[in-house]
C-alpha cells in the first residue's frame, strides 16, 4: 500500500530519521502547510522572535552538542533574515540545516508576493544549498543536506521548498543511501605524513601546539589532551577552540592572538615547531602574517584541503579528520620510548622554563577595584561559579574577549561564541538553542549592552519557554570595543558609540515575566551571581561596569603578535 | 599569465553560479568560459580561463574542488594539455580583395562557411594567440564581425577521478550498525 503523505509531513519524517528533536523557526504564508503538519507532530518547534535568531539558536544547539541544528523561515523576508546566521555558521563551521519556504514553483521568477531568490542569495552563505522543485526529490535532498552539513568540515546547508511541494501528496519511501559523487571528504590522514609528524615532534626543541575549533568539531579533545601530555608541549586554544583542552590543564597557555595572552603569543613567536590542529591561521590569531611563528616549522592538520597553505605554507600538511589523525599520531608517539620522544631533554626543559617565565611576567590576571565593578572581575566570578562546567555563550565585543581570557572551560562545547563573523546579537539566541539542547546545564549568556539590545526580542522566547538562561549584561554604556579603537587609534574622538537609555533591567525582565536586577557595586557581584544561578527560572543580571576599561593585551592591527601592547599607557606623572 | 582550469561538473541548476562565484567573490574577471555536456549527459566539462594572482591559483582550484557539484577541478596552466579556441568571423570583401582573403584564410587553416557577394564567413580553430593574428589580418581587409568560443582544453595526462561512493543515511546506518 503506498504510503501517501504531504511534502510537509515528509519533511518532518525525514527530520525524525535524522534524529532531530527540536527546531527553531518563524512561520509565514508559504510555510503554512509545514506549520499545519507541525501542529500534530511530535517534533518540537520553538518559535523565536526573529529569523536571524532561529539560525543563531540552531547554532547554539549544534555547538553545544555536535548535532545538526535546524532552523526554518518563510520565503522572502523570512529567508533574507536568515542570512547573517548562515554566514556566521559558515565562518565557524557549524552544522546547520535551514529550511526556507518559497513561493509556489509556477510563480518562481514572477516577482510574486514575498518572493526572493533565496537559492541565489544564500549560495555564498552556505556550504551548499538546494531548491526542491519536485516533491519526489524532497526526502533525498533533506538527507543529503544533513549529510553535507555534518560531515567533512561542517557548515550550513539551506533547502528552499516551494509551497506546492509542501502541499503536494506523494508516496513516501524512506531514503536509505546518499549518493554525492562530487562531495569529497578526507578523513584518514596520510600515514606516511603522520609518521613524519611524529619524527618532527621528537626532534623539536621548542614545540608548541596551536589547537582550534577543528578539534571540537572532530570531537578530538581526548586525543588532543593525550598528544599534549605525550609530548609535554605547551598548548594554546583559539577563540573557537577554548575547551578543547581543559582550561586548568597545566600545559594550557590560554588563547593566542589579538587579545591573547603574552605567553601564548611569545610561545608562537619563539617555537621551532608549531603543531597546528584544526585551525586556519586567521588574521586575528597571526597578526602580521610575515612575522608569525618566524622560526617554526609548521605541521598543519585540517580536514579541509583548501585550508592547507591558504595563509601559511606548512612544512608538513596532513589532510584528515583531527580525531583520526591524532589517534594515529599518538599511537606512533606511544611506540617511541620517552627518550626518543625527547620530552626530558635539556632544550625542552629550557623551553618550559621560558614559557613559564612569560606566563608569570604577564599573567591574564583579573583586575578588580573597590569602587566600581571591573568587567574582568565579572568574568572571574563567572569562572568561579561555573567551575569550568557551565555553558557560556558570548556576544561580540570587549566582554567577549574578557570572557575568553578569564573564564575557563574544562570541556569542549561549553564556550559558544561568534568567532569568524563576529556577529553581535549572537549571545542570547545561541544560549536559547544551547539550553534546549542541554536542559541539564547551567547556561550563561554573557552579552554587551550593545549586542543584548540587538537580541532583546528573544527575552520573549526565554520567558515563554521558562528557559533558565542566566543573561549577564556587561554594561559599560558603550559599544566598548569600537570605543576602545576610537580611543587608541582615532584620538579618542568617540563617534556613535554611546549607549544611553538602557532599559531598567528589573522592569524589563518583569515585563517578560521573570526576574531581573541591576548592580553596580563590587560587593554585590558575587551574591547577585549566586542569586541568578539559584533562581530556577530565567534571570537578567545587568551589571554596570567601569565604562572606560580596555582589553589588554592587544596586538594592534598590522603588528606582529609579539609586538602586543600589554597594558594601558600609564599617565605621565605631573611634576610638582 | 592566464590560468586555465578544467572542471568536470554535475549538470545541475546553480552549478555554474557556484563555480564562477569562487572567482567573482575574489574579484577575478573571467577571460573565457566554455561548458558542454560530456559523454555522460549528467555531467558537463567546463574550461575557464582567468587572470588569477599566481599565489592564489591553488586556492581557487581547491575551493572549486570543494563544491559538491564539482567532480574534479584541475589547473592545466602548467601541465601537459592542449588548448584550442574557435572563431567565427564575417568579413566584408570587395571584388578585388576576395582572392587575397581566401589565400590568408588558407594560411591560417580557416574554412569558408558562408560566401555571398558582400563577403565571407570564416571558421578557424587554433591557439588563442594564433587566432588573434588571424583576426588582425582579416581586419586589414575591412569591417569584420567576430565571435570567439573561448578556450577548450584537454589534459594530456590521465587524471584519476576520485568519486565518493554511495553512503547509507543516518537512520539506515543505525539499523545496520
Ligand atoms: C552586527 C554587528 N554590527 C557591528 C559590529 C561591530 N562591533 C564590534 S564590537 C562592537 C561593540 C559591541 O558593543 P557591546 O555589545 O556593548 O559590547 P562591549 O564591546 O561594550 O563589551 C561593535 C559595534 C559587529 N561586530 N556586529
Ligand atoms: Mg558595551
Amino acid at each position: 500500500m503506498p504510503n501517501m503523505m504531504s511534502g510537509a509531513r515528509m519533511l518532518l519524517e525525514c527530520l525524525v530519521r535524522e534524529g532531530v528533536d527540536c527546531f527553531f523557526g518563524y512561520p509565514g504564508g508559504v510555510t503554512l502547510p509545514l506549520y499545519d503538519a507541525v501542529y500534530e507532530h511530535p517534533i518540537r518547534h520553538v518559535l523565536v522572535r526573529h529569523e536571524q535568531n532561529a539560525c543563531f539558536a540552531a547554532e547554539g544547539y549544534a555547538r553545544a552538542t555536535g548535532r545538526v541544528g535546524v532552523c526554518c523561515a518563510t520565503s522572502g523576508p523570512g529567508a533574507t533574515n536568515l542570512v547573517t546566521g548562515l554566514v556566521n555558521a559558515l565562518m565557524d563551521s557549524v552544522p546547520v540545516v535551514a529550511i526556507t519556504g518559497q513561493v509556489a514553483s509556477k510563480l518562481i521568477g514572477s516577482d510574486a508576493f514575498q518572493e526572493a531568490d533565496t537559492f541565489g542569495i544564500t549560495r555564498s552563505c552556505t556550504k551548499h544549498n538546494f531548491l526542491v522543485k519536485n516533491l519526489p526529490d524532497l526526502p533525498q535532498v533533506i538527507h543529503e543536506a544533513f549529510y553535507i552539513a555534518s560531515t567533512g568540515r561542517p557548515g550550513p546547508v539551506l533547502v528552499d521548498i516551494p509551497k506546492d511541494v509542501f502541499q503536494g501528496q506523494a508516496h513516501y519511501a524512506p531514503v536509505s543511501a546518499i549518493h554525492l559523487p562530487g562531495y569529497k571528504v578526507f578523513t584518514e590522514g596520510h600515514t606516511g605524513q603522520i609518521r613524519r609528524a611524529a619524527q618532527m615532534i621528537a626532534e623539536a626543541q621548542r614545540p608548541f601546539v596551536y589547537a582550534g575549533g577543528g578539534i571540537i568539531a572532530a570531537n578530538a579533545s581526548a586525543e588532543l589532551r593525550e598528544l599534549v601530555e605525550l609530548i609535554d608541549a605547551p598548548a594554546v586554544c583559539t577563540l573557537m577552540g577554548l575547551g578543547a583542552l581543559p582550561g586548568n590543564h597545566p600545559n594550557f597557555i590560554s588563547m593566542p592572538g589579538m587579545h591573547g595572552s603574552y605567553a601564548a603569543n611569545m610561545g608562537m613567536t619563539h617555537c621551532d615547531l608549531l603543531i597546528a590542529l584544526g585551525v586556519r591561521f586567521d588574521d586575528r590569531v597571526t597578526g602580521r602574517l610575515a612575522a608569525f611563528a618566524p622560526h617554526a616549522k609548521v605541521i598543519h592538520v585540517d580536514i579541509d584541503p583548501a585550508e592547507i597553505g591558504k595563509n601559511r605554507n606548512p612544512d608538513l600538511p596532513i589532510v584528515g579528520d583531527a580525531r583520526r589523525v591524532l589517534a594515529k599520531l599518538n599511537r606512533m608517539l606511544r611506540e617511541m620510548d620517552s627518550a626518543a620522544r625527547n620530552t626530558q631533554s635539556e632544550a625542552r626543559q629550557h623551553w618550559w622554563r621560558q614559557v613559564r617565565a612569560w606566563q608569570s611576567q604577564h599573567p591574564l590576571a583579573p583586575v578588580s577595584s573597590d569602587s566600581e565593578i571591573k568587567p574582568q572581575h565579572v568574568m572571574a566570578e563567572i569562572d568561579r561559579i561555573s567551575g569550568g562546567q557551565a555553558i557560556v555563550t558570548s556576544d561580540v565585543g570587549q566582554h567577549q574577549m574578557w570572557a575568553a581570557q578569564l573564564i575557563r572551560f574544562h570541556e569542549p562545547r561549553l564556550w559558544l561564541s561568534s568567532g569568524g563573523l563576529g556577529s553581535m546579537g549572537f549571545g542570547l539566541p545561541s544560549a536559547i538553542g544551547a539550553q534546549f539542547a542541554r536542559p541539564d546545564k547551567l547556561v550563561f549568556a554573557v552579552v554587551g549592552d550593545g549586542g543584548f539590545q540587538m537580541s532583546i526580542p528573544e527575552l520573549a522566547t526565554v520567558g515563554s519557554n521558562g528557559l533558565p538562561v542566566k543573561i549577564i549584561v556587561v554594561n559599560n554604556g558603550y559599544l566598548g570595543m569600537v570605543r576602545q579603537w576610537q580611543e587608541l587609534f582615532y584620538n579618542n574622538r568617540l563617534s556613535a558609540v554611546t549607549l544611553d537609555c538602557f532599559p531598567d533591567a528589573a522592569k524589563l525582565a518583569a515585563a517578560y515575566g521573570f526576574t531581573g536586577r541591576t548592580i553596580e557595586r563590587p560587593e554585590e557581584l558575587a551574591p547577585a551571581l549566586k542569586e541568578a544561578v539559584d533562581e530556577p527560572g530565567p534571570y537578567l543580571l545587568n551589571i554596570r561596569v567601569s565604562p572606560f576599561e580596555n582589553v589588554y593585551p592587544m596586538v594592534p592591527a598590522g603588528a606582529a603578535v609579539n609586538e602586543m601592547v600589554l597594558a594601558p599607557p600609564q599617565p605621565v606623572p605631573v611634576p610638582k | 599569465m592566464l590560468q586555465v582550469i578544467s572542471l568536470l561538473v554535475e549538470n545541475k541548476p546553480g552549478a555554474l553560479m557556484r563555480i564562477t562565484g569562487v572567482l567573482s567573490a575574489r574579484g577575478y574577471n573571467i577571460e573565457s568560459l566554455t561548458v558542454a555536456r560530456t559523454l555522460d549527459p549528467g555531467l558537463s566539462r567546463m574550461t575557464i580561463v582567468v587572470d588569477v594572482d599566481p599565489n592564489l591559483r591553488q586556492q581557487v582550484v581547491k575551493q572549486m574542488n570543494k563544491l559538491v557539484n564539482v567532480l574534479q577541478a584541475s589547473d592545466l596552466t602548467d601541465s601537459p594539455a592542449v588548448c584550442r579556441e574557435m572563431v567565427l568571423l564575417r568579413v566584408r570583401a570587395t571584388l578585388e580583395s576576395r582572392t587575397a582573403i581566401l589565400k590568408e584564410a588558407e594560411i591560417f587553416g580557416a574554412r569558408v562557411v558562408d560566401s555571398s557577394p558582400e563577403g565571407f564567413a570564416l571558421e578557424a580553430t587554433g591557439h588563442s594567440e594564433k587566432l588573434e593574428e588571424f583576426i588582425d589580418v582579416m581586419r586589414s581587409y575591412g569591417d569584420i564581425d567576430v565571435t570567439r568560443s573561448g578556450s577548450v582544453a584537454v589534459s594530456l595526462e590521465p587524471r584519476k577521478l576520485r568519486l565518493q561512493p554511495p553512503v547509507p543515511t543516518k537512520a539506515e546506518a543505525a539499523k545496520v550498525g
